[in-house]
């Protein structure tokens, strides 16, 4: 592999020279219970090879036949991305050869998919502004079967050349993949990256909304091919595009993009041409490395799979889909939005947090929204921060939050006693009320108890008590921490207060 | 009784053991000692099974014992071409790249030719891949025509039509892709159908061209064959292609056996110039048999039965290019020069290349290069404007007569080795036959009579629109009924017996 690439140019520079146009394509395997044209079961990380019959493994004179499911899936999806579904199309067969393609093709769709011409809105936060809506037009959603996945042993890449041996496992072979292609995406400008991220993220949460597909990138369940060119600023001329292979993270997306920015602009601007070329990703150093060239491309000789019938989904079923789908995110933010009364950049913040359903779900619960904001973006992001965490994987629901967030409200817990109990509840000490029942972090409301506190508290602070006296009642903050430290938080600080001025107003 | 239990019909063999007056085992025998005696000659069979036949006819007998209902075909014996899975025969095709291979499952045929009752004898020979005419690209050498030991027994289901014809077998299966059940069960003299596309199940019939592959039966007699159509044939959910119909009434159809007032077709474009004269004196006579059993007959035109041939030339490779894209060496079958030195590419070349033979490579070579990109529009797609073309004249035949009737092969059985070096020579065995498999009616062949000029079979082809299969049966039986009537005999009562004949090794 060489590369010529003359160094990098920073992004900031080749933004100010450079317009990027991405394109992106994301294989999503759907969540059927069975594979696409067998019966096989799914399941991730079943042993290797345990989950295959004669149809996904290509025996000879095995037939494949297609899953309703997945057909009624895609069209879901294609709904949802606002794409017109074919009244009628086929299969085509994909032909190449390659060890984990059990029939050395692929069935695939070519021609004719299932849904075309869609599109999707993506919120892109843009730094010190508003955030920007940018509609993603979808050029095509179909359908085709994955091929199993191979594991190459030895050598230094991981990759087919220079291993020792390889191994097959055929389990994913047959899964039902789906993949969304967008048309190319231009006027992002410096927010191309986050574009793209925001996009895929988008599609993801609405992928996850209809309930197709698990949508885990650690697990390959969603995998994206991303498409970048460049073209000098204004021009519109764009030049060569580069596709990157396999990016299999939100973050790699942004990254990727980002990388072949900067390496496209410094080709450019050392007068190279862009090659038409496949590029595999490195999560490790961000960059991208070249792989298969458009010269070397393969002729995969298309053609219509005569071993199964068109697929002719009816305007009624289709219509029947189209009335059961889902709220999808983009109304639900806008229905919460409205609901809680937030501004575009409250909103977005709670997006970027991946707090908004936990917010949605503690307000359901019975929290106010505005003390299920706090609590999410304040006390529990720090410490998903400092766990190096996502809030959804802290370790409290949303019911608790909610439950914690009443008893504050109720006057039962002051915040300092609700962090604590959040805390305890993080731990794994139990619920919120097992744990102010266990600690007995209750707000001590009892005035005989707390006025032997602050009897106690005077008499320790005999100057603080005269200057009170002499009419500074702000001075009276000194007291009340006195009080609030014995009494180990549980007190209720501004009855402490009052306590504290009524006893040094008496004569 | 030995002599007599194979030369039975598969009916009266099936009606002798429901009734007890031979056992299965006695029939599964007496064909193994047939097979023994006369498959040195004749080399029908690629593999053998007496384990499984006697386990099976055993099978049967032991059901009847018990007083248990018993299938149509109980007790009949058939021979399997060998491009069907089967788990506990091998399964080769005819081909090196598959020796050895014993599929973990079995086809839907023979599964429901078992459950029928049927008792399997063996594998037969065929070219490798269902790609030939004369068995001559089987990797395990030729089957030959029981008529004439020098001759070919047609193909690609030669070894099926050979083994029926030298009475090694009442019954076997074949699959029809351009003509591979029509073709040889005519130059043998039997009868052979290939029913509506979509009739029979594909599932476990190693593809050749997904298309056009039909599985059917062949057999002495026409009802001999239509009981098997009956048996074997029906929807099956596991074959996306499969019809979701009931089977047409082929059998009720064969039993009738009366042509009087059905409208029958000549297809001028099938006959003159290129046939063999006496295929057409025998042609000549059985329409004339038609009409003077209260026919009518008309000519019908075709016109674009002319494009069919090099269309399926087109579509039935491009189609193989892709099916025969799995035998790889990878999975299953024959490995060639993993040394431990070579990448699986280079492991996947030489397997291909050592596995497969010379007219496989060829057609795979052709429909690579008509799906190629460039070449698409004008090689496969271009021939399948040519299907629709071919559809329909069928449609607006049928809108005119009931059945259409050509001879079923320009030629009787040829020379071994006279067309092996001349693939034109070779294609255009199919050539009547071929209109059938594109349009995905339904086609027969029945034996006519001897032609005058070289003394061996002639087959008449019957063609019904799709789903009305019982209608070439009606016909077919009504000409077997007449002819047999004419001659005192069945036509194969008049085929050299080959217990006589010198067994070769």
């Amino acid at each position: 592999m060489t590369e010529t690439t003359p160094g990098l140019v920073s992004f900031d520079e080749a933004v100010t020279r450079y317009d990027p146009l991405i394109g992106l394509e994301t294989h999503v395997e759907l969540g059927t219970m069975s594979k696409m044209f067998c019966g096989c079961p799914t399941a991730f990380g079943a042993p290797p090879n345990s989950q295959v019959c004669p149809v996904c493994l290509g025996l000879p004179g095995s037939l494949p036949v297609t899953n309703a499911a997945a057909i009624e899936f895609t069209i879901r999806i294609g709904l949802a991305l606002n794409c017109s579904i074919a009244s009628w199309c086929r299969f085509a067969r994909k032909n190449y050869f390659y060890p984990d393609m059990p029939k050395d093709f692929q069935i695939s769709q070519y021609d004719e998919p299932l849904c075309t011409d869609g599109w999707l809105e993506v919120t892109v936060p843009a730094d010190g502004a508003p955030p920007r809506q940018v509609r993603v037009e979808i050029e095509r959603v179909h359908l085709e079967e994955d091929t199993g996945k191979s594991l190459h042993k030895g050598g230094a890449t991981g990759r087919i050349h220079g291993a020792d041996y390889s191994l097959v496992d055929y389990n994913r072979a047959g899964i039902p993949l789906v993949e969304i292609v967008t048309k190319p995406i231009a006027g992002t400008g410096e927010l191309a990256p986050v574009a793209g991220r925001d996009y895929v993220t988008e599609l993801r949460d609405v992928l996850r909304t209809l309930g197709v597909s698990d949508v885990r990138m650690e697990q390959g369940s969603l995998r994206c091919d991303v498409n970048v060119s460049l073209a000098p600023k204004g021009s519109g001329r764009w030049g060569t595009r580069t596709e990157t292979k396999n990016v299999n993270s939100l973050r790699s997306v942004e990254r990727s993009i980002r990388y072949e920015i900067e390496r496209q602009a410094a080709e450019l601007d050392a007068g190279h041409r862009i090659v038409q070329e496949t590029r595999h990703f490195h999560e490790d150093t961000g960059t991208t490395t070249a792989g298969r060239s458009k010269e070397e491309a393969q002729d995969y000789r298309y053609f219509p799979e005569p071993d199964l019938v068109p697929i002719a989904p009816s305007r009624d079923w289709v219509e029947k889909l189209r009335a059961t789908l889902p709220e999808l995110p983009s109304a639900r933010r806008a229905r919460l939005q409205a609901e809680w009364q937030l501004s575009d950049l409250d909103m977005a913040a709670l997006a970027n947090a991946g707090a908004l359903d936990l917010v949605a779900e503690t307000v359901a619960a019975g929290a106010a929204p505005a003390d299920a904001r706090k609590w999410w973006l304040g006390e529990l992001r720090q410490r998903a921060n400092a766990a190096g965490t996502e809030l959804t994987a802290l370790g409290v629901t949303p019911a608790q939050v909610a439950r914690v967030s009443e008893l504050v409200a109720s006057g039962a817990l002051n915040d300092k006693l609700a962090r604590q109990v959040l805390d305890s509840v993080l731990a794994g000490e139990g619920s919120p009320d097992e744990v102010v029942a266990a600690r007995g972090l209750a707000v001590v409301s009892d005035d005989s108890a707390l006025l032997a506190a602050v009897d106690e508290a005077i008499a320790a602070n005999p100057d603080v008590a005269g200057v009170i006296r002499g009419g500074k009642a702000a001075a009276a903050g000194v007291l009340v921490g006195a009080v609030m430290k014995a009494t180990r938080g549980q007190a209720d600080a501004t009855r402490v207060r009052e306590l504290i001025l009524d006893r040094l107003s008496q004569p | 009784m030995t002599a007599e239990l194979t030369s039975m019909t598969a009916a009266a063999l099936a009606s002798a053991v429901a009734a007890g007056d031979v056992s299965a085992t006695e029939v599964a025998q007496a064909h193994l000692d047939k097979i023994a005696a006369v498959d040195g000659q004749v080399r029908a069979f690629l593999h053998v099974s007496a384990d499984v036949a006697l386990a099976a006819a055993r099978a049967v007998d032991a059901s009847r014992a018990a007083g248990r209902p018993l299938g149509p075909l109980a007790g009949v014996p058939v021979a399997v071409k060998d491009v069907f899975t089967t788990t506990d025969m091998p399964t080769t095709c005819g081909s090196r790249i598959l020796d050895g291979w014993l599929p973990p499952y079995e086809s839907t045929v023979t599964r429901r030719l078992r459950a029928a009752g049927a008792v399997p004898l063996g594998k037969t020979n065929m070219d490798e891949f269902a790609m030939g005419s004369s068995t001559e690209n089987s990797a395990f050498g030729p089957s030959r025509n029981p008529w004439d030991l020098t001759r070919v027994p047609g193909g690609s289901s030669g070894g099926s039509a050979a083994a029926v014809a030298a009475f090694e077998a009442p019954l076997a299966t074949g699959t029809d892709t351009g003509g591979s059940i029509r073709q040889p069960a005519a130059v043998c003299g039997i009868v052979g159908t290939k029913p509506t596309y979509g009739g029979s199940s594909r599932y476990g019939v190693v593809a050749f061209a997904s298309s056009l592959d039909t599985p059917g039966p062949l057999a002495r007699t026409v009802l001999d064959a239509a009981l098997m159509h009956e048996a074997m044939s029906g929807h099956d959910p596991a074959d996306s292609t499969s019809i979701d119909a009931p089977v047409p009434p082929v059998v009720a159809a064969a039993r009738q056996a009366d042509v009087a007032g059905m409208r029958i077709g000549v297809v001028t474009e099938l006959g003159g110039e290129g046939y063999q004269p006496g295929v057409l004196t025998r042609f000549g006579e059985a329409v004339e048999l038609l009409e003077s059993l209260g026919a009518k007959v008309v000519e019908v035109s075709c016109p674009h039965f002319a494009y069919a041939l090099p269309a399926y030339y087109l579509i039935a490779p491009s189609e193989c290019s892709s099916n025969l894209a799995r035998f790889d060496g990878m999975r299953y079958g024959l490995r060639a020069g993993d040394d431990g030195t070579r990448s699986a590419e280079e492991v996947m070349s030489l397997t291909r290349g050592e596995g497969f033979g010379a007219e496989v490579k060829r057609r795979i070579i052709l429909g690579t290069y008509a799906l190629s990109s460039g070449y698409y529009d004008a090689y496969y797609g271009k021939a399948q404007q040519v299907r629709t073309l071919v559809i329909r004249d069928f449609d607006a035949a049928f809108e005119q007569v009931d059945v259409l009737v050509s001879p079923s092969t320009p030629t009787t059985a040829f020379r071994i080795g006279e067309r092996a070096d001349d693939p034109m020579a070779m294609y255009v065995a199919d050539l009547c036959t071929i209109p059938s498999d594109l349009a995905g009616n339904a086609a027969l062949s029945v034996p006519c009579g001897l032609a005058p000029d070289d003394g061996l079979p002639v087959g008449l082809q019957v063609m019904a629109p799709v789903l009305a299969d019982d209608r070439m049966y009606r016909v077919a039986a009504a000409v077997e009924a007449a002819l047999a009537g004419r001659w005192g005999h069945p036509l194969l009562a008049g085929a050299p017996d080959l217990r006589d004949g010198e067994r070769e090794e």
